[in-house]
C-alpha cells in the first residue's frame, strides 16, 4: 500500500482536518449525553455540560434551620447558628440577600439588618448567625437567596432511577432486556443462514446460481416498508402473532439479502486452490464450509454481525409493527425513549440517562469489534 | 503403484470452446511425467482433469484399469500440489498435513506417525507448530508437498510447484523433488511446468502439449535430439533452434539443401529421390554451430550484429538473414572481438534437422 499514487498528497491536511471534524462531530453530542446523564436537573439548567468539570455559579434558595428547635438565648437575644449547606458541601457564597428583589445585597461576612433589631450574618462557607427577639426568631427559618460557587458534582442517581427504582414509565431495565431478547437472536439467525447460502452461491455449482445471485442483489434495494403489512398479516394468519418469534423472523428476512451479498462476495474472493485442495483431501462441501470457509470468513462474519446488531438494536419500526402490543410488556428501548419524551419531556437528566443506557451496548460492541469491521469491509469489497 | 491410461481425452468448455482433444497417453508405475507447453496450451487443464477438478468432456481416464471419469478427486488415489501452495492459512503446519487424514477419520496415532514421518523427510519437524504465514516460500512449498506425501497417494500431481519461488530456492526445491522421487520409486508423478530446465532434469518422459493436443512425447534427450516437428524443436532448448529455409538439391542417406541465403547445408537425414526440390526448413541448434575451420563445409556466413557474453558461452546474433528471427549461435568461451565481424559457421551433419511442412524428415 506504500506506493499508491497520491499517498503523500498535499491535501493530507484536508484529510486530517476532516477526520478531526468528524471525530468532534461524533464526540460532542455523545460526551454531552454522557456528562448530562450524571448531573442533576439544577446543574443541567444552570450550566452547559461542558462546564460540568468546573465550579459553577448558582443561585440557590436556602433556609436557616427551624428556629423553634434550634434557637438559643444569648445575651437576651434569640440566636440560631448553623450552616446553610448540607454537611460535606464545599460551595462558596459570593453574594447573598434575603429578598428576591435583591439577591446580591450583601457580601459574605456582612450583617444584614432585617429591621427592628433582627440581623443575619452569612459567611462564605455558609455559616450564619441569625438573631432577633423571641417573636422574630420563630416560625419558619429565614430564607437566604445566595449566589454560590459550587464545585463540580456528579451523581449516579439518574442511573439508579432509570435502571432500578424507576416506576413503569421511567424504567429502562425491562426495555433493555427486551431489546437484548430481540437483538441477539435477530443477529445470529441471519448470519447462520447467510453463511450457508453465501458458500453455496460462491462455491457450489448448480443451475440457476447466477440468476439467484442477481435476485438477491435486487432484493437489496427493496424497501422493507413494503413488506410490513403483508408480513404482519401472514404472522397473524399462521398463528405467530405479535411477539419475539415474529420479530426475529422479520429481522432475519430483512437482513438476509445484505448478509448473503456481503458474505458471498467475501467467500468468492478466497483462493480457489485452497478449496480445491480440500476437495482433493477428501472434504465434503459441509466439511469445507465448516473447517475452511467459516474460519477464513471470520472478518466478514464479524463485520456483518456488527451491522446487523446495531441496526436491530436501534430499530423502532420493525419492533413497533411485529412486537409491541397493547400490554407494553414487550416494549423495547427505542420505544421506551419515545414514551419518555412524552412523559418526561422536561427532565433532561432522565432522557440523557435513558439515551445513554440505550447506546452503551452498541458502543461496547463497536469498540470491541471495530478492527474486524474495518478489515472485513475492506476484504469484502476490494478483494 | 499406479498406471494411468488416457484414451482420446478431450475438454470442451460450454460445448463450444475446445481446449484439448485426442489426448492418448500411457503412464507406467514409477514414472515422472512432465507436461510442458506454452501458456494456454491446456497443460494445467489436463492435470486438473486427471485430478478430478475438471470434468472430462470426452474420452476416458483409467487409473490401475479403473475408469475414473466420474470418481470424485479424493477417491482417485491422487494428491495434488498447487502452484500457490494452497495451504490452509488458519491451521498450523501439523494440522495442514493432518487435514486429509482427519477427514478420512484415521486413528490419531496413525495420523501422528505419518505426519511426523513426512515432516522428517522434508525437514519440517521444527516448523510443525507454525502457521503458514510464518514460513518462507520454500518452506510453504515443502509443507504442500508434505501434505500430499502424508496421504500416500498412488499418483502425485504437481501444478507448477516451483514457479512462485525465487531462482535459488527453485533449484534447491527442484533437487529436493528429484530426491523425493528417488526415495519413492513406486509412486507415479505428473508434473506441469513451463520451465524447461525443470522438465529436462526431472522428467522420465516429457509431454509437449501444443495446439490442443500432444506435439510429442518422449524422454528429454529424445525430444532434444529427435524432435518430431518444428514446434517441439523450437520449444525444447534455449535459445530456440534456428530454422533456415531452403530446397533439397540432393537426396539419399544424407541430404543436401540449398539454403535461401546462399550456402549449402548437409544433413544426415534419409530422403527419397522423389523428394528432390522439396521446400524444407533446416534446423540447427545454436549450440551445434561452431566456427568453420579452413576447408570445412560452410553452413552459414554473416556479420555478427550483437553479442551476449554469458561467461561460459557467448551468444552471437545475426539479423540480416531473411529469416523472421535472428540466427543465433552459441559458442563456448568468451569472444569479445567478434561483434561486427563476418563469421563462417558450420555444424555436424548428424545434428542437423530437416523439416518439411512442419514435420521432421529424420523421425518419420
Amino acid at each position: 500500500m506504500d506506493n499508491i499514487a497520491g499517498q503523500k498528497s498535499t491535501l493530507s491536511w484536508a484529510v486530517n482536518i476532516s477526520v478531526i471534524a468528524l471525530v468532534l462531530l461524533w464526540l460532542f453530542p455523545t460526551v454531552g449525553l454522557l456528562v448530562s446523564s450524571f448531573r442533576t436537573t439544577d446543574q443541567i439548567s444552570g450550566s452547559g455540560w461542558w462546564l460540568a468539570l468546573f465550579p459553577s455559579e448558582q443561585n440557590l434558595t436556602l433556609r436557616a434551620a427551624d428556629p423553634d428547635k434550634n434557637r438559643v438565648r444569648v445575651d437576651g437575644m434569640w440566636v440560631v447558628e448553623g450552616n446553610l449547606f448540607a454537611e460535606g458541601s464545599v460551595a462558596k457564597i459570593s453574594a447573598w440577600g434575603t429578598t428576591s428583589r435583591d439577591v446580591g445585597a450583601y457580601v459574605p461576612g456582612e450583617t444584614a439588618d432585617l429591621g427592628e433589631g433582627e440581623t443575619m450574618t452569612v459567611q462564605a462557607n455558609g455559616d450564619y448567625v441569625w438573631s432577633g427577639t423571641e417573636s422574630q426568631i420563630s416560625g419558619r427559618g429565614q430564607r437566604v437567596l445566595a449566589t454560590a460557587i459550587t464545585p463540580p458534582e456528579f451523581t449516579l442517581a439518574n442511573y439508579e432511577r432509570v435502571l432500578f427504582s424507576g416506576t413503569g414509565t421511567d424504567s429502562m431495565a425491562k426495555a433493555f432486556f427486551n431489546t437484548m431478547t430481540v437483538t441477539i437472536p435477530a443477529t445470529i439467525i441471519p448470519i447462520a443462514f447467510a453463511a450457508f447460502a453465501a458458500y453455496a452461491l460462491a462455491w457450489m455449482d448448480f443451475p440457476g446460481r447466477g440468476i439467484l445471485i442477481a435476485f438477491i442483489v435486487a432484493l437489496l434495494v427493496v424497501p422493507l416498508q413494503l413488506a410490513l403489512i403483508p408480513l404482519l398479516k401472514l404472522h397473524l394468519d399462521i398463528g405467530i402473532g405479535k411477539g419475539y418469534l415474529g420479530t426475529w423472523l422479520a429481522h432475519t428476512g430483512f437482513g438476509l439479502p445484505l448478509a448473503i451479498y456481503l458474505l458471498r462476495n467475501y467467500m468468492v474472493g478466497l483462493p480457489r486452490d485452497i478449496i480445491e485442495n480440500a476437495k482433493v483431501d477428501g472434504a465434503t462441501d459441509f466439511q469445507i464450509f465448516t473447517r475452511i470457509i467459516l474460519p477464513l470468513s471470520f472478518p466478514a462474519l464479524a463485520s456483518f454481525s456488527i451491522f446487523q446488531f446495531l441496526w436491530v438494536w436501534n430499530d423502532l419500526l420493525v419492533a413497533k409493527v411485529f412486537l409491541i402490543d397493547a400490554t407494553g410488556e414487550t416494549t423495547v428501548m427505542t420505544q421506551q425513549i419515545v414514551e419518555l419524551l412524552g412523559t418526561r419531556g422536561g427532565n433532561w437528566e432522565i432522557l440523557a440517562t435513558a439515551a445513554f443506557v440505550s447506546i452503551a451496548v452498541p458502543l461496547v460492541v463497536f469498540f470491541s469489534m471495530q478492527r474486524y469491521l474495518v478489515r472485513g469491509l475492506l476484504a469484502g469489497s476490494v478483494k | 503403484m499406479a498406471e494411468l491410461k488416457l484414451t482420446n481425452v478431450g475438454k470442451t468448455y460450454g460445448g463450444k470452446v475446445e481446449v484439448l482433444k485426442g489426448i492418448n497417453m500411457d503412464i507406467k508405475t514409477g514414472e515422472l511425467i512432465v507436461f510442458v507447453g506454452p501458456s494456454g496450451c491446456g497443460k494445467s487443464t489436463l492435470l486438473r482433469m486427471i485430478a478430478g477438478l475438471e470434468k472430462i468432456t470426452v474420452g476416458s481416464l483409467e487409473i490401475d484399469g479403473v475408469v475414473m471419469n466420474d470418481v470424485p478427486p479424493s477417491q482417485r488415489g491422487i494428491a495434488m500440489v498447487f502452484q500457490s501452495y494452497a495451504l490452509y492459512p488458519h491451521m498450523t503446519v501439523y494440522d495442514n498435513m493432518a487435514f486429509a487424514l482427519k477427514i478420512a477419520k484415521k486413528p490419531k496415532a496413525e495420523i501422528d506417525a505419518s505426519v511426523r514421518k513426512a515432516a522428517d523427510m522434508l525437514q519440517l519437524t521444527e516448523f510443525l507448530d507454525r502457521l503458514p504465514k510464518a514460513l518462507s516460500g520454500g518452506q510453504r512449498q515443502r509443507v504442500a508437498i508434505g501434505r500430499s506425501i502424508v496421504r500416500d497417494p498412488k499418483v502425485y500431481l504437481f501444478d507448477e510447484p516451483l514457479s512462485n519461488l525465487d531462482a535459488a530456492l527453485r533449484v534447491a526445491t527442484r533437487i529436493q523433488i528429484a530426491e523425493l522421487k528417488e526415495s519413492m520409486p513406486e509412486s507415479t508423478m505428473i508434473y506441469v511446468t513451463h520451465d524447461q530446465v525443470e522438465a529436462m532434469t526431472l522428467a522420465d518422459k516429457i509431454v509437449v502439449l501444443a495446439d490442443k493436443g500432444i506435439a510429442q512425447m518422449g524422454s528429454p534427450l529424445d525430444l532434444y535430439e529427435r524432435p518430431q516437428n518444428e514446434f517441439v524443436a523450437q520449444f525444447i532448448g534455449s535459445p530456440a533452434m534456428n530454422l533456415l529455409p531452403g530446397d533439397i538439391t540432393a537426396t539419399g542417406a544424407s541430404t543436401t539443401i540449398n539454403l535461401q541465403h546462399g550456402h549449402e547445408a548437409v544433413a544426415e537425414v534419409q530422403t527419397e529421390p522423389g523428394e528432390k526440390g522439396w521446400h524444407v526448413k533446416v534446423g540447427v541448434r545454436p549450440e551445434d554451430f561452431r566456427i568453420a575451420e579452413e576447408g570445412e563445409h560452410i553452413f552459414f556466413e554473416g556479420k555478427v550484429d550483437y553479442i551476449e557474453a554469458l561467461g561460459e558461452v557467448t551468444l552471437l546474433y545475426f539479423r540480416e538473414t531473411g529469416a523472421d528471427n535472428p540466427i543465433i549461435a552459441k559458442l563456448p568461451g568468451i569472444h569479445p572481438d567478434l561483434r561486427g565481424q563476418t563469421v563462417k559457421l558450420t555444424a555436424d551433419a548428424g545434428k542437423v534437422q530437416v523439416f518439411h511442412e512442419g514435420r521432421s524428415l529424420r523421425t518419420r
